[in-house]
């Protein structure tokens, strides 16, 4: 129906020497437009690997995936790339920005690649309304050295954003944080969400998923759980009682 | 167009990332190229100047070789048998339309003296055409005369490097002369013409009628050379073929004999002396050349580190769409703007010091445009045969594992 990614029994094997590891065995999983997904597993699961496919980096050996659509396990990799870049944003546990290079640019980098490019000062445009939308507009011109890692990680979500995807995918995104500014990108994931952007997102941090709508576990490459997260955590509320509680410890004015 | 441009905006901005690397592989680039255009300079300079030298013998010239003979099997160099007589160059002159003027030559080395000085120079015999043949003017005084030449005066007229050595801070025009003794006036002095072909001091010279050098000097009959002038280029071939009749005739030579003279034009000789100065020219450029390809391997090397260096920027650009052939374009963009801001450094560099060696050793230097347009587009190509095969690893790497890389 209006299913913005349809995994029909997904499986993926890789061949290291003699010995073939079935790293996805089987995965069916429909996201509709407009869901927020946590995808959870411990390591070995197939978690990431099963989000090299939705993120079209890798193809499945066998199985059909959907993508808005359109059937993307048969495409070749100038095909995959032109997927990526037209409907898929990526956030990585390691930010992943091009060093020595402003954050604006950062930002404008997908729009190098899109085969019909806007001019210029439209480029600029864009990219300056997607780090308004991240709150880092006043930091366009920083590089990424000269930024926090919470910040970093605002870039480059603007980044994922600046092509209008019409999926955001995130591979453990607050990994390399610390839970208050943790905290703060799932604000802004929520926020997106709220703005009617899906999103699915590699997390092992229990936590962390309570702030998606939904979770789906992983283990040994099939999915064991798909459930509604119903205790859901509003990072809007987490964050003022985090600061209620800092201010009490005079740790924040 | 805009893509072209921010493509290419990519690539300087790599490449001054690492300034230093940069220019330490530009250098390659720039002494290969410079090196090219320096040697081609050098060596088409050292090629007009013989050009210009061998226009310096004259216009439409003929030389008339005495012949090389052959007994027992030995043949002896041209001018080896006297085979030549005056009677021939007068015949030359007098049968052959097509030629204007003579003169039959004498040569040899002798030592002069005037006052308390004295020199070892060349002495030649010519007729009073000789100045006309090899278009050398007078600069002081003038020529000797035919009359001068069928009285056999002891007339001469004498090049700079004579006068100067002779007569120094003297006018020579009215002195005396003594070659082997023999005194001779001085009635002219030659305009210089510098070094010949050969490297020769063609104005360590005194030239004084054939028929005083035959008869009072050297006693002999038979001119080595005979300079024959044609009176147009057209009229070179005609000349000489006629001149060959008329000598096969003279000396009774049977159709199944050999020549006893040879008959050899300017152009013949001019493209002979030139030939050498080609042939110097390619050796030098391919040399150069070498250097060429040193600077493009030095290219390829450091862009297989930059490659293995920006991994992961090259896995951060495929994941957010760059298609292979993107990052293709944009490492041989950063290779081709090495090698050519190298090869246009190169040309500069090299024009520079193809000038300077004019100036300070006196060659004269000269780089026609088309090497520069070659050189240029010959370091671009560098660039792209050098730069392909680490853009293409490039371009052919995974996403999955640039992403990964360390």
């Amino acid at each position: 129906m209006n299913a913005v990614i349809d995994l029909r029994e997904i499986h993926k094997t890789y061949h290291t020497g003699d010995v073939d590891v079935h790293a996805v065995r089987g995965v069916s999983l429909g996201i509709q437009k407009g869901e927020f997904v946590a995808i959870m597993g411990a390591s070995g699961s197939g978690k990431s690997t099963l989000m090299n496919i939705i993120g079209c980096l890798d193809r499945p050996t066998q199985g059909h995936y959907l993508l808005d659509g359109t059937d993307v396990s048969e495409l070749d990799r100038d095909e995959l790339a032109d997927i990526r870049n037209q409907k898929i944003g990526f956030v990585f546990q390691g930010f992943n920005l091009l060093s020595r290079t402003s954050a604006l640019e950062n930002v404008e980098l997908p729009m190098l690649y899109v085969q019909r490019r806007p001019h210029g000062r439209e480029q600029r445009e864009m990219s300056l309304r997607a780090l308004e939308i991240v709150g880092l507009a006043d930091r366009a011109d920083h590089h990424p050295n000269q930024l926090s890692g919470g910040q970093q990680q605002r870039v480059a979500i603007a980044r994922a954003l600046v092509n209008q995807p019409a999926l955001l995918l995130a591979d453990e995104p607050t990994g390399n944080l610390d839970s208050q500014t943790s905290i703060e990108i799932m604000g802004v994931f929520q926020k997106l969400n709220e703005s009617g952007i899906t999103i699915v997102m590699v997390t092992h941090e229990l936590d962390i998923a309570h702030y998606t709508k939904r979770m789906v576990v992983m283990r040994d490459g099939r999915i064991v759980s798909d459930t509604l997260v119903e205790k859901r955590l509003k990072a809007q509320d987490e964050l003022a009682a985090l600061r209620e509680a800092q201010q009490a410890v005079q740790l924040a004015p | 167009m805009t893509r072209v441009l921010a493509t290419l905006k990519m690539a300087l901005r790599a490449l001054r990332r690492n300034k230093l690397r940069t220019i330490l592989t530009m250098l390659g680039m720039i002494i290969g190229v410079a090196a090219v255009i320096a040697m081609v300079g050098i060596g088409n300079g050292a090629k007009s100047q013989v050009e210009a030298q061998i226009a310096s013998l004259g216009q439409n010239v003929i030389l008339v070789f005495s012949g090389s003979i052959s007994r027992t099997g030995v043949r002896s160099g041209w001018g080896g048998a006297p085979t030549l007589t005056v009677e021939d160059a007068e015949a030359i002159q007098r049968e052959v339309p097509s030629v204007t003027v003579i003169s039959p030559e004498v040569r040899s080395y002798t030592q002069t003296a005037a006052g308390n000085e004295n020199w070892y120079t060349q002495v030649l015999g010519e007729s009073a055409d000789y100045f006309t043949i090899r278009q050398w003017p007078i600069v002081d005084g003038a020529s000797f005369t035919e009359q001068d030449v069928r009285s056999a005066n002891k007339v001469a007229v004498v090049g700079q490097t004579v006068a100067q050595t002779l007569y120094p801070g003297e006018d020579p025009v009215g002195q005396i002369i003594r070659i082997k003794n023999a005194p001779f006036i001085i009635v002219g002095v030659l305009y210089s013409k510098g070094l010949s072909v050969f490297g020769q001091d063609q104005d360590d010279v005194v030239i004084i009628p054939y028929t005083s050098a035959m008869k009072r000097l050297f006693g002999t009959a038979n001119p080595r050379v005979i300079n024959v002038q044609a009176a147009s280029p057209a009229l070179l071939l005609p000349a000489q073929e006629q001149i060959t009749q008329l000598l096969r005739q003279r000396h009774r030579i049977a159709p199944d004999h050999d020549d006893d003279f040879t008959v050899r034009n300017q152009q013949e000789i001019a493209d002979a002396a030139t030939a050498t100065s080609k042939t110097m020219t390619w050796l030098l450029a391919s040399i150069a050349c070498v250097s060429l390809v040193v600077g493009g391997i030095g290219i390829m090397n450091i862009m297989l580190v930059s490659v293995t260096e920006r991994t992961r920027e090259i896995g951060i650009r495929m994941a957010v769409g760059a298609r292979g052939n993107d990052i293709l374009l944009q490492f041989l963009t950063e290779a081709v703007t090495l090698s050519v801001i190298g090869g246009a450094v190169g040309i500069g560099l090299g024009l520079g010091v193809s000038k300077l060696i004019s100036a300070k050793m006196h060659w004269p230097t000269l780089t026609p445009v088309i090497w520069i347009g070659a050189a240029f587009a010959v370091s671009a190509a560098v660039g792209i045969f050098f730069g392909f095969y680490p853009a293409r690893k490039a371009s052919r790497l995974d996403p999955i594992d640039a992403l990964r890389y360390e």
